[in-house]
């Protein structure tokens, strides 16, 4: 996978992931300074900075350490707030330490204290007293740097619906006056649950970018493992569930190499070059599958940790055992029930039952309207129209798809679909 | 080859709701524009010009007033300037007209610089 460090590189590079990448460690920075409960300003201040880099770089050039020039700026900022608010003497020494490269970034726990910046703004944001999905939200938004478009994506719902949300989210806690702090040792089980889901929404973006240019940002998913780690070594919050979902995260980035041909178009997992898997991410990713097995409580990260793992080791495509990865489905839609469960497990059903059985498994499925905008649903019922050679509706559903999609890659392939069912209709 | 000047006005609130994967593709754009220029040798120079502490000075009878200019609340000024080369205002125009600030609904004064000897 690629450094996505910063560094003066070219304007390209430096330019496309600074911004995204910068904004939750510049939030985390940022809190550190100010104090958690000004996390509404610190939201102002990060995209004040970046509007400055904005208005500024298109002029003078992008800077040699972008990374660097958008701290300084918003780290001035924070300096004028702190003067007017005339805590400036007490908080100037940790001010001096948080301009420091991030020396503790990466660093493994030692102790309970969460060491990793934007680790403990993840936990802090995601506190007990905020709805769940809104802990989601607000967390991807200020730690993770996600649009509310994106957001919106990843729950399967509005952009309006995500954006009050996040008001409500914000408002909530000042109205509660509930103070952000990063909790202590004891605290921090109560907020493990929707810290994981965040990094598992962070990775799912990373793994298959909902919109632009490029089907994979590996930078997300580097962020996520990376975190996720953390965890998973922290003796108080560290635990099999924790190791199922790194296990996860590992055995699906292992396959990203293969995923995405030279000229950055996706390439099926049927067609998929296994000696291209990363066999590095394969080990780790085994280590933490073991360590997962030690609770006594099996978790959908462990069911889908699973599956990813028939796909990351199956020698071929045909050696894929489907019977298992359909075992895990069945299991998971006890578990966890959601139509996006139910749709991916009718690929399984078409593997192990054929055709007729998966186009049955579609069928219960319905019209859930969580599905009704979202694109793979109609992939998958017009791959199996046009295996029944029902060509003309497989291209109305390709092309029903096609509308959905905002990624760029996968557009361009369903427009290859679309085409070709067209063709031969 | 004459010189030209671009005068590049924008609203100053329409960047406030751009999310960081917006603002990272304005700044590509931009970037790339610009490097493209540099590398055709067209580029002559260019600054951003400071948000706040403008001033307008006029003369009344033989006196200078000074008062500060209405620049932060102004619907639309002058961000900054560019300096290209272009052999006249048509190539000048082509080049202006694929910068990114007229997607961004800037505007965009063209000027020829007049040197005093031609």
């Amino acid at each position: 996978m690629r450094d996505t460090d910063q560094g003066a590189v070219t304007v390209h590079g430096s330019v496309d992931l600074l911004f995204r990448q910068r904004a939750g460690q510049l939030a985390a920075t940022l809190t550190r300074i100010l104090g958690l409960k000004h996390l509404d300003r610190v939201d102002d201040l990060v995209q004040d900075a970046f509007v400055q880099a904005l208005k500024k770089w298109p002029y003078s050039g992008v800077p040699d350490n972008p990374a660097g020039w958008v701290l300084r700026v918003a780290k001035n900022r924070a300096v004028d707030e702190l003067r007017r608010q005339g805590r400036w003497r007490e908080k100037r020494d940790e001010l001096e330490r948080s301009i420091l490269p991030a020396a503790e970034a990466g660093r493994a726990f030692f102790s309970t204290e969460l060491t990793d910046d934007q680790l403990r703004m993840t936990f802090a944001c995601c506190h007990p007293a905020l709805p769940r999905d809104a802990q989601v939200a607000l967390t991807l938004k200020t730690v993770g740097g996600f649009s509310v478009d994106e957001i919106a994506r990843a729950f399967l719902a509005t952009r309006a619906t995500i954006a009050q949300r996040l008001v409500r989210a914000k408002r909530a806690l000042k109205d509660a006056r509930v103070e952000l702090e990063i909790p202590a040792a004891d605290a921090l089980p109560g907020h493990l649950d929707a810290v994981l889901e965040v990094l598992y929404l962070t990775f799912n973006e990373g793994h298959g970018a909902s919109a632009g240019d490029a089907l994979v940002r590996g930078e997300l998913c580097e962020e996520a493992i990376r975190l996720v780690e953390l965890i998973a070594a922290h003796p108080v919050v560290g635990g099999p569930k924790v190791h199922a979902l790194a296990a996860l995260f590992l055995f699906q980035a292992a396959r990203l190499p293969a995923r995405v041909d030279a000229g950055g178009e996706q390439v099926l997992l049927a067609e998929q070059d296994r000696s291209r898997f990363d066999r590095a991410l394969l080990r780790r990713a085994l280590e933490h599958f073991r360590l997962a097995a030690h609770g006594d409580r099996v978790t959908s990260y462990h069911l889908e940790a699973e599956i990813a793992s028939c796909h990351a080791l199956a020698e071929s495509y045909e050696a894929t055992d489907w019977v298992r990865i359909l075992d895990c489905y069945d299991r998971l839609l006890e578990l966890a029930p959601s139509p996006v469960v139910a749709l991916n497990r009718v690929v399984a059903v078409v593997r192990v039952a054929g055709d007729e059985a998966g186009r049955e498994a579609l069928a219960a499925i319905g019209q859930d309207p969580a599905l009704e905008r979202y694109g793979p649903r109609y992939a998958i019922e017009a791959e199996l129209l046009e295996r029944a050679g029902r060509t003309r509706q497989a291209a109305a559903a390709w092309s029903r798809a096609l509308a959905l999609t905002t990624s760029e890659p996968v557009r361009r392939y369903l427009q290859r679909r679309v085409a070709l069912a067209q063709g031969a209709g | 080859m004459s010189q030209f000047m671009l005068l590049l006005h924008e609203d100053p609130r329409g960047f406030a709701a751009l999310s960081p994967q917006e603002i990272q593709a304005v700044v590509g754009e931009y970037s790339a524009w610009r490097e493209r220029l540099a590398q055709q040798g067209r580029l002559a120079g260019g600054n951003k010009l400071k948000d706040e502490g403008g001033r307008w000075l006029s003369g009344h009878n033989g006196r200078v007033r000074v008062v500060d200019g209405p620049f932060s609340e102004a619907k639309e000024v002058i961000g900054g300037y560019f300096m290209i080369e272009a052999a006249d205002y048509d190539e000048a125009v082509a080049i202006s007209r694929e910068c990114p600030h007229l997607r961004y609904g800037g505007r965009i004064e063209l000027r020829e610089v007049d040197p005093i000897h031609d």
